[in-house]
């Protein structure tokens, strides 16, 4: 079988960017990647974005993106999954180069969500949600994960000050990423004393409304060689899953499993050749510290349960057994929703490189979870130092 | 935000939000809202079923930052609800002290108005659920 490389990364910072446009982000952010691959040509883009629609009345991302990079008349589409249109999209870029189809590909994802008011953001995020279900009944995203964490805590026996653990963690990693949104340290009263905006879920457990792009470019070793892309560069994508749950919250199964995160997981794994234990960072879906505790149980770093004790037990920290959100995940780098899953794939590019400004010691294997919808649509892929 | 167009995309669904109607296939598993294929079995032989409108509170939460739309009642409670046929149901609750809401409170299902659209805009009504009016 072929295999597939990431030879190149870049992003821009994440933020309120009231100066720049959807198009300058994401073209900011091809560019970066392709001069840090050393290349000024690829043969297909595609862009992971959730709701440019509704948020700055823009669609054909494809066309929009690749005419303002100059990347000619190539292939170019949107992928859209939810809040995992990112994850997907690296996923997409890397199908086509492993089916021999494309060479050289360029991933970008993209979100300009401070263009809307507020309330209106928090609509176009329940997009995500069941239409006729949920947002019919007046339900948030923000609270669609409340009712998931109160029951996570009634269950198990947690408080809301074991799950602020997972906003103070990002926190402390993210001070130090230049392009993090928020780059400062957190205490744990500032978790617990923020307001709630759909109790028992505080302004500190949920990730910003933000604008940002990160894109990477993809191909395969021999291509990479040919292109003169030094070896030091290439990140391999090792194994890659993904998988659907019902997208109306209270049709699950169970309401605590993500189900979805649990087979996609399995089959990355599967590819990669690894274990959980082999995997030395994870940059999991954060947008809610909740999803933190369930996405460590649902990748079997922890048992059924257990996911917010190993916040307790400091073992999430960069230099713990199970590091997580090493450049400050979506609470403190920030979670422009489609661009996410492209993020997370550059951070974990900069720590297999060893140019994380918060390294995690010789790490070789890095995994990235991305989450579409409350639960309902999630990628894994892990990656691997060549 | 008036969308006079959309009538009919809401008038589509009045029998489940006006009296509860689900499925249930022959196997005798029941869901809500009533899918063309039975989620536990795979039959796509599923009849409607009215369902009793009484269950317990699963979870909750007061929302306090809604979607555009629903400004008019922030803060509003919104529920995970067990109903006694086996379905979760996700719904306002309604009549009730926020303080007074807890874990396996029995409600029963009431129809009440979900969202107006302006003034000469259209109404929509739906279910929420109380506690039982005894
Ligand atoms: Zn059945």
């Amino acid at each position: 079988m072929k295999k597939a490389v990431i030879i190149g990364a870049g992003m821009t910072p994440v933020g309120e960017h009231w100066k720049l446009a959807l198009r300058d982000l994401a073209v900011e952010a091809v560019f970066n990647a392709m001069d840090d691959a050393g290349i000024d040509k690829v043969y297909s883009l595609y862009v992971g974005n959730m709701i440019s629609g509704p948020f700055v009345e823009q669609e054909n991302l494809g066309s929009l993106i690749a005419d303002w990079a100059g990347l000619g008349n190539i292939p170019a589409v949107k992928i859209e999954a939810a809040c995992a249109s990112g994850g997907a999209a690296v996923q997409e870029g890397v199908k086509a180069v492993l089916s021999g189809l494309e060479d050289v590909v360029a991933v970008v994802g993209v979100e300009k969500m401070t263009d809307a008011w507020p309330n209106d953001a928090t609509r176009y995020l329940a997009y995500a949600a069941d239409a006729e279900w949920e947002l019919f009944h007046g339900a948030s995203f923000v609270a669609l994960n409340a009712l998931v964490m109160r029951y996570y805590m009634k269950t198990h026996g947690y408080t809301e000050e074991d799950l602020a653990l997972f906003a103070v963690n990002a926190h402390t990693n993210g001070a130090k990423n230049p392009y993090a949104m928020f780059k400062r340290s957190i205490k744990l009263e500032t978790v617990l004393k923020s307001p709630y905006i759909a109790d028992p879920l505080k302004l500190f457990d949920a990730s910003p409304v933000c604008d940002g792009a990160a894109a990477v470019i993809i191909t395969t070793p021999e291509k990479a060689k040919e292109l003169g892309v030094p070896k030091e560069k290439w990140v391999e994508v090792a194994g890659m899953g993904r998988a659907i749950d019902t997208i109306n919250l209270a049709n699950r199964e169970d309401l605590l499993t993500l189900k979805a995160a649990k087979i996609a997981a399995e089959r990355a794994y599967k590819m990669a050749g690894v274990e959980p234990k082999d995997i030395d960072f994870f940059e999991i879906h954060d947008a809610f510290t909740i999803m933190a505790a369930l996405s460590l149980e649902a990748l079997g770093v922890a048992k059924k349960g257990d996911g917010a004790k190993l916040a307790r037990e400091g073992q999430i920290a960069i230099d713990a057994d199970y590091p997580i959100q090493t450049m400050g995940g979506l609470k403190a780098r920030g979670h422009p929703v489609g661009a996410t899953g492209v993020y997370q794939t550059v951070e974990a590019v900069l720590q297999l490189r060893g140019e994380a400004p918060n390294q995690v010691p010789n790490a070789e294997v890095g995994l990235t979870q991305n989450i579409g919808g409350t639960g309902s649509n999630i990628t894994v892929t892990v990656l691997r130092r060549v | 935000m008036s969308r006079p167009m959309q009538v009919s995309r809401y008038w589509r669904h009045f029998r489940e939000k006006y009296r509860l109607i689900g499925g249930k296939c022959e196997n005798g598993h029941v869901h809500f809202p009533k899918r063309p294929i039975c989620p536990v079995c795979g039959s796509r032989e599923i009849e409607e079923v009215e369902l009793s409108g009484k269950g317990k509170v699963l979870s909750w939460t007061i929302i306090r930052n809604p979607p555009s739309g629903f400004e008019y009642y922030k803060p509003y409670p919104l529920a995970l609800i067990e109903l006694e046929e086996g379905p979760i149901v996700l719904a306002q609750l309604t009549d009730i002290d926020p303080e007074e809401i807890d874990f396996g409170m029995e409600v029963e299902v009431v129809t009440k108005k979900i969202r107006e659209f302006e003034e000469d805009g259209i109404i929509l009504y739906g279910y929420k659920f109380r506690p039982p009016v005894k």
